[in-house]
């Protein structure tokens, strides 16, 4: 049943929430399945995309960055564009314009794009599903 | 077109800052783009349909909070412009809150009608 | 009769509020929809065999709702032995529920 659109609703910052990982796990999951994906960063999720983002060692552990290959969300996000792109689907990361600016998340990776509600209504509207995946 | 239910329930988060409830603002924003949409507050979001609530007066250093935000009135405002706001009586009841508390226009809904509300929507939405 | 994809994130032992959800799932389940219930993050802790809430999920099963586990949650936090009648699946799985035609989901 591949070829459907879905849309995804997300609130979480990255680091604070498993659900942020779990919103990757089904974008990768549709895009594995040939489906095309939206998203709807709003709120603390237009982080999730920050190109400051770094990657850092682990004193506890004892390793170096190399060694900790510790991830940035940006780096997933940007990963998930390009089998997007591979796959021939669309991944339309929508980040909301208003949260990004109160939060200065505004220099993102290559590939989302800003916007508002009316991306996310038109989205759901053109989607075969919505799901909202709601902060605490 | 879609019948959407946006079900808020968890209440005060960030709102300080936001200035609003950016579920309820945004709720408010699919309406103004023309969106079929209602809202039921359940648990602590009851609270928004209670009457009288004051943010004010919040100071940081020399910065002072000039625009609080007021929920009621963008709850009032929302049933103003014709969404339905639904409050589970039950969750009204047990944060104390009385009939004379709660705002006017809103719907009250038991329990163990939300299933029914939630069949009578294309679209369920739980923040 | 719709299809409701009901995906529970939250615990028993860390929300009070996990009740409300598996009223309402039974609820809709009760009003003649096909539900599936898709526990996932902390949402498996109860479904582990033998935990105080595994009991809200054995009742799930007995009123005929499907339960899937995800793996990876299941996974990460070790559980190996489940109660009886939950099915395990990756986000995969969830994506073909999400996608088949009538279906509402909700995240809890």
């Amino acid at each position: 049943m591949a070829g459907k659109t879905i849309t995804v609703a997300i609130m979480d910052a990255p680091y604070e929430s498993a659900n942020s990982t779990t919103a990757l796990r089904i974008v990768q999951s549709a895009l594995s399945k040939g489906h095309s994906v939206n998203v709807f960063a709003y709120e603390g999720a237009v982080n999730l995309t920050m190109k400051a983002q770094a990657p850092h060692p682990n004193p506890v552990k004892g390793t170096s960055v190399e060694q900790e290959a510790h991830p940035t969300t940006k780096d997933w996000v940007a990963s998930l564009f390009k089998m997007a792109k591979e796959k021939g689907l669309k991944l339309d990361w929508v980040n909301c314009g208003l949260c990004v600016d109160e939060r200065g998340a505004g220099d993102w990776v290559e590939g989302p794009r800003r916007g508002g509600p009316k991306d996310f209504f038109d989205a759901s509207n053109a989607s075969a599903a919505t799901l909202v995946i709601p902060t605490k | 077109m879609a019948k959407i239910l946006n079900i808020v329930e968890t209440a005060y988060r960030g709102t300080i800052e936001e200035q609003d409830d950016t579920v309820l603002w945004l709720t408010h924003m699919l309406k103004n783009a023309g969106a079929d949409i209602s809202v039921l507050l359940r648990a602590n979001a009851v609270n928004y349909a209670c009457k009288g609530q004051d943010a004010s007066g919040l100071v940081f250093g020399e910065a002072k909070m000039t625009h609080p935000p007021e929920i009621d009135k963008d709850v009032a405002k929302m049933i103003e412009k014709g969404v339905s706001i639904y409050v589970v009586e039950e969750d009204a009841r047990e944060r104390g809150l009385g009939d004379d508390d709660l705002l006017s226009g809103l719907r009250r809904i038991k329990r163990q009608g939300i299933p029914q509300l939630i069949d009578e929507h294309d679209q369920v939405w739980h923040w | 009769m719709a299809k409701y994809l009901l995906i529970e994130s939250r615990d028993p032992f860390d929300s009070a509020d996990s009740q409300y959800f598996a009223e309402l799932v039974q609820g809709l389940a009760k009003r003649g929809n096909e539900a599936t219930v898709f526990l996932v993050q902390n949402g498996v802790l109860p479904a582990r065999k033998g935990s105080k809430y595994s009991t809200v999920i054995a009742d799930l099963v007995k009123s005929k709702i499907k339960v899937v586990a995800d793996r990876f949650s299941l996974k990460e936090r070790g559980i190996r032995q489940l109660v009886d009648g939950v099915d395990t699946a990756d986000t995969d799985r969830l994506v073909d529920l999400l996608v088949e035609p009538g279906t509402k989901a909700i995240w809890h």
